[in-house]
């Protein structure tokens, strides 16, 4: 099973542990993921789907070309970069104007979307390739934790698109939570964003950082031990968030933020250095995690 | 007597505006996605269900209906047009069908051609001109890539310098460089009022 692993930008240049430990896990499971030579950022569907629709489209339609060229689906890490390429793959697929009038813009970079494959964030290949029950008889340590699960938008929104049934009570995050003996609780207004999309962190961090710090304070009351994401944008908007939200609103939570694969690393036997909690700004003390 | 003000005249309104954003809109999402802003009835299910509407004053019924009647000046030049995070929960709650999240970034894209575009979404969109990543990468992560076990630089833009070529060229052929105000000669943004 080969995919082509598109890196985007936060998780290789800001949290890069994840990035080797994602791979080493979908190896472990006979998951090959391929470079993508020369990729670029998605781009980032809030930034630049708000500054120009074309440029957005025509960056991203160049990133799933690369794709096609390997001759395999995309697999990616981020809600941001999978929201960007699948809505694109999604519009260029079902509008053949569209199409030729991006081809018209990659033609002078030698590149042609031709809508030859699909676009895959993670979780997905965990969940339905893979699949739960593999994923169990694979576990090592039973994790012992009160997780509180963080789907972000863009992996689940626009449903019609998406096509992972209701966005509104989603169960497959928690579920391959709950695969590695974890608990998925629930908690306040556990679908709401983290803040950071629409170029709102960008624009006005403050404004971002009030979400973040309503989501964590809901997660705290409701028992949460770790928030476990699967999405590059919102682990920053978390991780590096409480730090902010420290030096902005004078809180401080020290809420442990892991993405999903570093959970699931855990379970799987890794060792703390080789998820890389060392490189994160909020300390990942799990006391009574392991049984 | 009392003077009433802020009255609103017909004549200040542009009626134009709302076919002005269905038709920016189809170029990409289609008309049948652009045009149900048309389709709103003021429920206000939208502004209900948005996080950003608890913590400031964005108000997307709010907004449908200045674009309706052609508030277009005051629409565009709005700083509440930018607390939407695109989280598409009025997108999938609307009983009326309208695409909101799709509709506020063809707004958003007509703002911005109207020159209302914030100071640090260009200095983002200008790291992807010098890069190809909106996040680019920094010495500090160059060395902790190392200390992995992996190469300094990703596979990306930032190992293939054609590549970034690639994706300048692109934003230069759909004028992207206007758009933002980057100098594709100096490498860096131009000097612009805001």
């Amino acid at each position: 099973m080969k995919y082509a692993f598109f890196l985007g930008c936060i998780i290789p240049n800001r949290y890069p542990a994840i990035e080797i430990i994602t791979k080493r896990i979908l190896i472990d499971f006979g998951v090959d993921l391929l470079e993508m030579h020369g990729a670029s950022c998605c781009p980032a569907p809030g930034v630049f789907g708000s500054l120009d629709l074309k440029t957005w489209l025509s960056l991203a339609a160049r990133n799933i070309s690369i794709a096609e060229e390997l001759g395999v689906d995309i697999m990616t890490m981020c809600n941001g970069c999978y929201g960007s390429l699948k809505d694109a793959n999604h519009l260029l697929k079902t509008n053949k104007e569209l199409k030729e009038e991006i081809n018209e813009v990659l033609a002078d970079v030698d590149k042609e979307f031709k809508g030859s494959i699909e676009v895959m964030h993670q979780v997905e290949i965990f969940s339905d390739v893979i699949g739960i029950e593999n994923i169990k008889n694979a576990i090592v340590k039973n994790l012992n934790l009160k997780v509180a699960a963080h789907y972000g938008c863009h992996f689940l929104k626009p449903s019609e698109i998406k096509m992972h049934g209701t966005a509104e009570r989603p169960r497959m995050l928690d579920n391959l939570i709950e695969a590695t003996g974890a608990s998925s609780i629930q908690y306040k207004d556990k679908m709401m964003c983290c803040g950071f999309g629409g170029g709102v962190r960008t624009r006005e961090i403050e404004v971002a950082l009030d979400y973040t710090r309503e989501k964590i304070i809901n997660m705290k009351k409701a028992g949460a031990e770790c928030m476990v994401n699967q999405c590059a944008s919102c682990h920053l908007e978390f991780d590096r968030g409480q730090i902010e939200i420290k030096n902005t609103f004078g809180e401080e939570f020290r809420l442990p933020v892991l993405y999903y694969t570093q959970l699931l690393g855990l379970a799987l036997g890794y060792k703390v250095k080789e998820l890389g909690f060392q490189f994160h700004n909020i300390p990942v003390k799990l006391e009574r995690m392991v049984e | 007597m009392a003077i009433i003000k802020n009255v609103v005249s017909l004549s200040n309104l542009e009626k134009g505006f709302v076919d002005e954003v269905i038709s920016t809109g189809a170029k990409v999402f289609g008309k049948e996605v652009s045009s149900t802003v048309a389709l709103c009835i003021q429920c206000g299910c939208c502004t209900g269900s948005c996080p950003s509407s608890r913590r400031t004053a964005l108000k997307t019924r709010m907004l449908f209906r200045e674009v309706i009647f052609g508030f277009r000046e005051k629409v565009l030049s709005s700083d509440d047009l930018w607390f939407c995070t695109t989280c598409y929960t009025c997108y999938e709650r609307c009983p009326r069908g309208v695409k909101a999240t799709d509709i506020v970034r063809i707004i958003r894209n007509i703002a911005v051609r109207e020159g209302h575009l914030g100071k640090k979404h260009r200095i983002a969109a200008s790291y992807v001109f010098k890069t190809g990543h909106a996040v680019p990468i920094n010495e500090e992560v160059k060395d902790i890539r190392k200390e992995l076990g992996m190469s300094s630089l990703p596979p990306t833009t930032h190992s293939y310098p054609e590549a970034l070529d690639s994706v300048q060229k692109i934003m230069k052929k759909t004028g992207f460089d206007q758009i933002v105000g980057f100098d594709l000669e100096k490498m860096e943004l131009k000097e612009v009022k805001l």
